[in-house]
């Protein structure tokens, strides 16, 4: 057997789900693993298999707390089973294991049962959470820098910023999932119960909202920001590599806030940016 | 022989691997320590926390990398893009050596994140010596590959490990990672003797040693590297540096993490047996069931 054979077939055995009906050819291992006095080939390669499932479960159990919380473990861990079966990792680093679930429980949407939408609405966030933990950041540009601000400027958004539109209120649910996990090492049995209880009572009466948000860093810590809906318009046209001016416009037009009112929020809002580092200069292509 | 071609003919002595629970104290504390070993993965990212912190690390202390996705042993080619990062990583740190693993993890673009053992054959030997070769000639800098734990053995193999590792290093030119945990792990799983293991090591080769702790299972010991070293690793330990020379050593402790003190503690036992190898007569040395 070649070498390529070999891994190939070593690779598809142990990349079989952990679960009954689905697992390895008992058989089959013989053909390529030795048995010694103590163990078979079957059981040589499980201990492979069972690290393998471990290791990208415990992977997807850390970037996704809020999915967790939003379909319960149970629901949480057949999900993780399906998808990483169907999608198993194609990159080097397990960073990237999550890249993939948005689009994969698109086609799965019963995996998520009736909280589609909000576990839609939680993956992007957890997403975005990862990449704006260790994406670049280019060297910001601060007020003085915007003090030349014209509508033919450009600016670019820092690379690890992250804007997205939500239809639940998923940012506070993470903030308190976040929150609980943190306890979990401190507090007792029945205050983690009771707090567990308060986490699926929230969920399950959460009501949709439509929320701007972006999910930035600050001091190399994960945050959430609320944005007015024509703030979140405008970094988006930035993001795209508008001139200011033009962006204004593609965000603005239909504004219904006054011309007044809308030209003293921008100012703020620029202002606010340039304090959190937001903007840098455009790359040049 | 502890400086030599292999890990940029440097001094190193005893290091300990950097991990996140330490680093608050590491930074706080300044630690009198000879080097760290860095999981070279965890910092090949474009920016953020990780990066921030390795150079806070790189002010003071001299750093070594050490990957786990390389799989010079997978049958298909290296990754572009490991090997772009690894390399702006290598400048940022100024590593004297890379080091990572004698294994396979990864097929057709699918990744296993694990170190899966190779099937000791000449065409494997080939390939992951030539994948060797290509990736230094990238990174332009020493690499020297680790004997890893396994839990397996294939029908295929044409030599035993330590032939194949041989094989591999020589085809290659490079230099070896010598994890003594891994040999001792991998003699209770597959029934050899690990003094044949360790003597038959070109010590001119070794640019670095690895310590461990495992855990023992009812029919086979795993490579867990969260408990303390035992007493007959040491003694291996104790083998390798009396065949080798001194070596720049690297205790590994990956899970359950104690204190940094208790980490550093731990790793510093090695300085003993390097300063004062014991003397012995290798017939004496206790061997494998």
């Amino acid at each position: 057997m070649s070498l390529l054979a070999l891994q190939r077939r070593m690779a598809a055995a142990l990349m079989r789900p952990l679960v009954a009906g689905d697992r390895i050819d008992p058989e089959a291992p013989a053909e390529y693993i030795k048995p010694n006095d103590r163990l078979t080939s079957l059981e040589r390669l499980e201990i492979y298999s069972r690290s393998y499932w471990y290791r990208l479960f415990d992977s997807l159990y850390e970037d996704f707390p809020g999915l967790r919380a939003v379909l319960g473990q149970r629901a949480f861990q057949r999900l993780a089973s399906a998808y990483l079966t169907d999608r198993p990792s194609g990159s080097w680093t397990m960073r990237n294991l999550g890249s993939r679930l948005e689009e994969w429980l698109r086609q799965h949407p019963a995996f998520a049962g009736d909280r589609l939408a909000l576990a839609l609405d939680m993956i992007r966030l957890e997403w975005a959470h990862i990449e704006a933990f260790d994406e670049k950041d280019e060297k910001a540009l601060g007020p003085e820098d915007l003090l030349e601000l014209g509508p033919g400027l450009r600016v670019g958004l820092q690379p690890y910023i992250r804007l997205i539109e939500l239809s639940y209120p998923v940012d506070d649910l993470r903030v308190k999932v976040n929150r609980a996990s943190e306890q979990h090492g401190t507090a007792s049995n029945a205050v983690l119960k009771r707090k567990a209880g308060s986490l699926v009572r929230r969920i399950h009466g959460m009501n949709p909202e439509h929320i701007f948000l972006a999910v930035h860093r600050l001091d190399f810590t994960v945050y959430y920001r609320r944005l007015d809906g024509d703030e979140f318009g405008l970094l988006a046209a930035l993001g795209k590599g508008l001139p200011v001016g033009r962006a204004m416009e593609a965000a603005l037009e239909d504004s219904p806030v006054p011309v007044e009112e809308l030209r003293s929020r921008v100012e703020t809002w620029f202002a606010a940016w340039a304090e959190m580092a937001w903007l840098c200069a455009r790359p040049a292509k | 022989m502890p400086a030599n071609r292999f890990n940029g003919f440097t001094e190193y002595g005893i290091g300990v691997g950097l991990r996140i629970p330490h680093y608050q104290h590491i930074l706080e504390k300044k630690p009198v320590v000879s080097w760290f070993e860095i999981i070279s993965e965890n910092y090949m990212v474009d920016g953020g926390r990780p990066l921030a912190i390795l150079d806070q690390i790189l002010e003071q202390y001299r750093v070594v990398q050490h990957g786990v996705s390389m799989y010079f042993g997978s049958a298909e080619p290296l990754n572009r893009d490991h090997l772009r990062r690894l390399k702006a990583l290598v400048k940022r740190t100024k590593t004297p050596w890379v080091t990572d693993h004698l294994c396979w993890g990864s097929v057709d673009g699918r990744y296993t994140h694990d170190l899966l053992p190779m099937p000791y054959t000449f065409e494997a030997a080939e390939l992951t010596a030539r994948k060797v070769r290509e990736a230094r000639s990238y990174l332009e800098v020493p690499i020297a590959v680790e004997n890893v734990s396994s839990y397996a053995e294939f029908h295929e193999s044409e030599m035993t490990e330590w032939e194949f590792l041989n094989e591999v290093v020589e085809r290659a030119d490079c230099g070896i990672l010598l994890d003594v945990n891994n040999i001792y792990v991998s003699s209770r799983n597959h029934g050899f003797d690990p003094y044949d293991y360790l003597n038959s090591i070109p010590p001119e080769r070794v640019a670095q040693i690895h310590i461990a702790g495992h855990s023992k299972f009812q029919k086979y010991i795993l490579d867990t590297h969260d408990h303390p070293v035992i007493d007959p690793v040491w003694r291996l330990y104790d083998h390798a540096i009396r065949r080798v020379g001194p070596t720049a050593t690297l205790l590994e402790w990956d899970d359950r993490i104690p204190s940094f003190d208790e980490v550093h503690a731990e790793a510093r036992k090695a300085e003993k047996y390097v300063a004062t190898p014991t003397k012995h007569n290798d017939a004496l040395l206790p061997v494998a069931p």
